[in-house]
């Protein structure tokens, strides 16, 4: 590979391209899936149980063999260059599993040197302390609640100062408060310039942070792009309004309104919106329309799906309708 | 070599392991063969054993020591692997960058000196009591090494196929004990008939445990040098299949 053509590809921290799983029972777990996460992004991995998700990381930690497909990582081939790859990656398993032998301090300093790296022992400590883990640094691993387990696997993936971390369902059982506290801290980490990939069922939080997504569904990749690009492009917009009067089925039936397919919602109407080529929403042409009709509103509101609406329509579970 | 420090940091994290339960894995076993020692010694010691060139005691011990060796080597790196496989800690090995061969190499590392250890412990607390001229400290070492390394490559394999903790006890069962108890730590082979003779010196134990004492005792009943070669030989293959095994990921990755 030319130098050029090695720093263009750079560009990306994971290039998945047609991976494909296949247990030994014949279940497919994943089916041609291709997709990039550039480097320095906050990449959400979404999919209902079942999708395929765990499988994915499970092939890029090396813990599953992949069937066919290829993944390049930071540049490299990830299945023939695995220990310089290996270096470079921190993996947070879904499934918590400890040595009971040792504490977390212990777990750390073994990680640490698993990867080659001698103990930092500031930094083992600022993990412990920014995953809330002090208090506990010394004691057994038994000792330690299924919330604290979770960041300690955390902190494990980040002992070796990784580029690209990788986390399965990092927040799962972790209440609001600490699930706040653990996403600012994965933020800020990813600010530093680690590119995080993870997997959540918490949408919301998923939207708020993550600039890009991909959607697996029954193994097959539905969607993979920018956050932004994917909401504009398929998350439905509608404008509500409540007329002064009663709305009569005539009014809904004018043919001003047709384009937006007028409905009676929540005692007002719901006119679906549009968006131009260039992604602006048509709400002036819509609002103009529903005056013509019904005259000035005397409430109004522009609603937008959310990712959980988007994620729901594209995975096939029914949608809310607003 | 990729990883060195790695490497190193498996191996010192399996000697831990074995030293944060010493009682367990060191003391019981010494203590094990120290009461071997003592009822065989009472209940045979007393009739006279022409074949013996030593006292019946001193022939025991290093026998025993060395089956103390071989059966806790492999304990160590089959418990350790089946342990792991079953609290599911063995996939941050697998996410670790080390080869295979470092992999295999900490845990072989490990067992070998979880059977030295527990070898040691056993012979020195034999020291007030009798005395080992030990002819070839070298060849003892040596003999040492190679079985621990078998044993520790064996364990490995053992719970790299074992399923369930129920799987290694088998091996240990009806593989290690059978051997281990039948390579000629409580008599000597010449005073067995020529079938169950041949039948030892097939035994790779068998020149463990003989070349062994023949180091400590300068007594052996087969010849102890051209041992050494085909149980190198043996500790190669088996750290080979093991690595090769590990790097296939073999029972490990779906
Ligand atoms: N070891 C395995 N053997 C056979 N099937 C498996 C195995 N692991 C997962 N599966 C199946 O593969 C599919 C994808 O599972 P998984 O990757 O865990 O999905 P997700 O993490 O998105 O919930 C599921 O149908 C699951 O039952
Ligand atoms: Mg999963």
């Amino acid at each position: 590979m030319t130098l050029r053509a090695r720093l263009c590809a750079v560009m990306q921290a994971l290039e998945v391209s047609h991976l494909t799983k296949v247990y030994p029972n014949g279940k497919r777990a994943l089916d041609d899936v291709s997709f990039a996460v550039p480097e320095g992004s906050f990449f959400a991995l979404l999919g209902p149980n079942g999708a395929g998700k765990t499988t994915l990381i499970s092939i890029l930690a090396d813990v599953v063999r992949p069937t066919k497909g290829a993944v390049r990582f930071l540049g490299r081939d990830l299945f023939r260059e695995r220990a310089w790859c290996k270096k470079r990656l921190g993996v947070v398993p879904q499934e918590i599993a400890f040595d009971p032998f040792f504490t977390p301090r212990d777990v750390l300093r073994i990680t640490s040197g698993l990867y080659g790296v001698k103990p930092d022992e500031r930094w083992i400590e600022e993990l412990l302390q920014r995953l809330e883990l002090a208090a506990h640094a010394d004691k057994n691993t038994r000792m330690l609640s299924g919330g604290m387990r979770r960041r300690l696997l955390v902190a494990q993936a980040l002992v070796h100062r990784p580029r690209v971390v990788v986390l399965d369902e990092p927040t799962a059982g972790v209440d609001v408060e600490l699930r706040r506290r653990l996403w600012d801290f994965m933020r800020e980490i990813n600010r530093a310039g680690t590119t995080i990939l993870l997997t959540t069922h918490y949408l919301e939080e998923a939207e708020e942070l993550c600039d890009h997504v991909a959607i697996l569904r029954e193994g097959r990749l539905v969607a993979a792009e920018p956050m932004e690009t994917l909401m504009r492009k398929l998350a439905a917009a509608f404008l509500w309004l409540r007329p002064e009067g009663e709305v009569r089925d005539a009014q809904l039936a004018d043919a001003r309104l047709a384009r937006f397919r007028p409905r009676r919602v929540q005692g007002g109407i719901c006119l679906a919106l549009a968006r131009d080529e260039r992604g602006r929403l048509n709400v002036h042409e819509a609002y103009q329309a529903a005056v013509a009709v019904f005259g000035p509103p005397v409430e109004m509101e522009v609603r937008r799906e959310d990712l959980e609406d988007v994620f729901l329509r594209l995975t096939n579970r029914g949608g809310r309708t607003s | 070599m990729t990883n060195p420090y790695g490497c190193w940091t498996l191996f010192v994290r399996e000697v831990r392991r074995f030293l944060n339960v010493k009682v367990q894995t060191i003391i019981a076993p010494a203590l094990t063969a120290l009461l071997y020692l003592v009822v065989f010694h009472y209940a045979m010691g007393a009739r006279p054993r022409a074949q013996l060139p030593v006292d019946y005691f001193t022939f025991l011990a290093p026998g025993l020591a060395m089956m103390t060796l071989l059966q806790n080597a492999f304990a160590n790196s089959s418990s350790s692997m089946i342990t792991g496989k079953v609290m599911g800690v063995h996939v941050y090995l697998l996410m670790a960058p080390l080869s295979a061969a470092e992999v295999v190499l900490a845990f072989v590392a490990a067992a070998v000196v979880r059977g030295l250890v527990c070898a040691g412990a056993f012979l020195l607390a034999l020291v007030p009591f009798v005395h080992f001229a030990w002819p070839h400290p070298w060849l003892a070492l040596s003999y040492a090494v190679l079985g621990g390394a078998i044993m520790g490559a064996l364990g490995l394999i053992a719970g790299i196929w074992a399923r369930r903790f129920d799987d290694v006890a088998l091996v240990t069962n009806f593989v290690v004990m059978p051997l281990t108890f039948l390579a000629g730590v409580f008599y000597s082979v010449q005073s067995l008939p020529p079938l169950w003779r041949s039948l030892h010196l097939a035994n790779p134990f068998f020149h463990l445990v003989d070349g062994f004492r023949f180091a400590v005792l300068g007594v052996a009943d087969a010849d102890p040098w051209w041992g050494l070669a085909p149980l190198a030989a043996a500790a190669l293959l088996l750290f080979v299949l093991a690595w090769r095994l590990w790097a296939a990921g073999w029972k490990l990755k779906a």
